[in-house]
């Protein structure tokens, strides 16, 4: 994997969070194109002037800024990356299979990572609806997941992983440790065997398997998550 | 625009769209198809009897807007955008620039994300709730508007793809105007005004708009029961 980022005086900064999963992500896709960047750990409390300048509509990270340019929001981010650092492409280049994997891209983020988060931050009625949400979610890409076949492990082309494979990312450990924070159960290794072996593939990959935090930092951090917004509603 | 009928008669393509007549969605499909000179066949569904091609070709959400190409099926109205674009390459939708393409993605998805949901909302919500949403729309209006800046488009010169997925401007005024509410007034925002008007005037959009009584009627009876708020 040549590095295009050394020819020229390429700048590249990414502005994240360690926890975050769509800060993850990007730092895959760019990893994966042999990016180099340099990475600015954003403290979500007390936001940095360059976060607020760089995305003052949404104030959150990721935020990319390439030369000085700023590019938010974490799928635009890597569509991004992708036109712009041609070799190594993460999407396919067919319009029809690019269309399929910009949909089940959008079908991970509004199906199953909204609502997972939703079920981390709510309890009762509210935090039922959200897994079962999930649960039908995951049934759904569990079927996807099963299409998989012989050699194909990942859903991106040529025996390697691509956009769908980096969106789903956050099965590897994120959820698990929500699962635990939030009380409930989504993963079921006898019911949805195909993620199962997907996640186990995906972990073990050389450029994904550095990345993945531990656990128990993990937890901490989402328990306060879970403790802070359950507080935050029960002041109203 | 011989030239591309005669191109598409040459490949036998067949392109089918999956719309309502109303719905905000399938209507950019429309003005980005109609916008490259695309023949295609329209089919209107009825949402409370679905037909079977629509739920052969979008079996998971059972949603239009659908396009079908040559059989095969695309859902979701910006994944569409960007299929139509990539396939018929002329007249282009989106930037040809990496970082120009970007913004364009960022502004649709921010329709999708911010702009659409309040709209439903304002329309749904009465009183003080609807008022809390009118200065949450305005909020979000004047963010459009130092987007636009001096710009006839969001597009450039012609209508992009952000200009396309901004069509839920037209239809809030429609619900604003069938609702008594006021929310994009002239006055408090003179830049996205003007766009509006360039937008509502450009021929191929004027086309795809719902015909303006119908679509007056239809969301006084779907959100009629909200008091009006000034």
């Amino acid at each position: 994997m040549t590095s295009g980022a050394v020819l020229q005086e390429e700048q590249v900064k990414l502005l994240g969070s360690w926890y975050s999963p769509f800060v993850k992500r990007v730092e895959w896709a760019l990893k994966f194109k042999g990016i180099e960047y340099e990475y600015v750990e954003e403290d979500l409390i007390n936001k940095s002037s360059l976060l607020l300048t760089s995305n003052p509509v949404y104030k959150k990270v990721p935020v990319l800024l390439h030369n000085g340019n700023p590019i938010a929001q974490t799928l635009v981010i890597i569509e991004y990356i992708d036109e712009t650092w041609k070799h190594n492409p993460i999407l396919p280049q067919d319009p029809h299979e690019r269309a399929k994997a910009r949909f089940w891209a959008d079908f991970i983020e509004v199906k199953l990572t909204d609502v997972v988060r939703t079920a981390l931050i709510t309890q009762g009625e509210q935090q039922e609806k959200a897994v079962k949400e999930a649960k039908e979610a995951m049934e759904v890409l569990e079927g996807e997941a099963a299409k998989l076949k012989g050699e194909r492990v990942f859903f991106g082309g040529n025996n390697g992983i691509g956009y769908v494979d980096i969106v789903l990312g956050l099965m590897c450990g994120w959820v698990e440790v929500i699962e635990e924070v939030g009380g409930f159960k989504l993963l079921d290794p006898q019911k949805q065997p195909h993620i199962h072996k997907w996640v186990a593939n995906f972990v073990e990959l050389p450029l994904i398997k550095p990345t993945l935090l531990p656990k128990e930092k993990l937890m901490i951090h989402f328990q306060m998550i879970r403790q802070a917004c359950l507080a935050l509603v029960a002041r109203k | 625009m011989a030239a591309i009928s005669l191109q598409t008669e040459t490949m036998a393509e067949e392109v089918k769209l999956f719309g309502t007549w109303a719905s905000v969605f399938s209507r950019r499909i429309e003005v980005a198809l109609k916008l490259k000179g695309v023949q295609f066949e329209y089919i209107e569904e009825n949402l409370s009897n679905k037909s079977p091609a629509l739920l052969k070709y979008n079996p998971l959400h059972k949603k239009i807007p659908v396009l079908v190409h040559n059989g095969k099926p695309v859902a979701e109205s910006l994944v569409i955008l960007e299929y139509i674009d990539e396939t018929w390459k002329h007249n282009p939708i989106l930037p040809t620039d990496p970082y120009e393409k970007a913004m364009a993605r960022f502004w649709a998805k921010y329709m999708d994300d911010k702009l659409l949901p309040a709209a439903i909302k304002v329309a749904m919500s009465k009183g003080e709730e609807q008022k809390g949403v009118i200065e949450e729309i305005q909020k979000q209006l004047k963010t459009l508007e130092s987007e636009l800046k001096e710009k006839k488009f969001f597009g450039g010169e012609s209508l992009g793809f952000v200009d396309i997925a901004a069509n839920t401007i037209v239809w809030l005024v429609v619900a604003q105007e069938a609702l008594g509410m006021e929310i994009l007034t002239e006055e408090k925002f003179p830049v996205l005004h003007g766009w509006y008007q360039r937008l509502v005037d450009d021929a191929v959009f004027k086309e795809c708009m719902p015909p303006r009584e119908q679509h007056l009627s239809f969301v006084k009876v779907r959100f009629g029961s909200s008091t009006p708020s000034k």
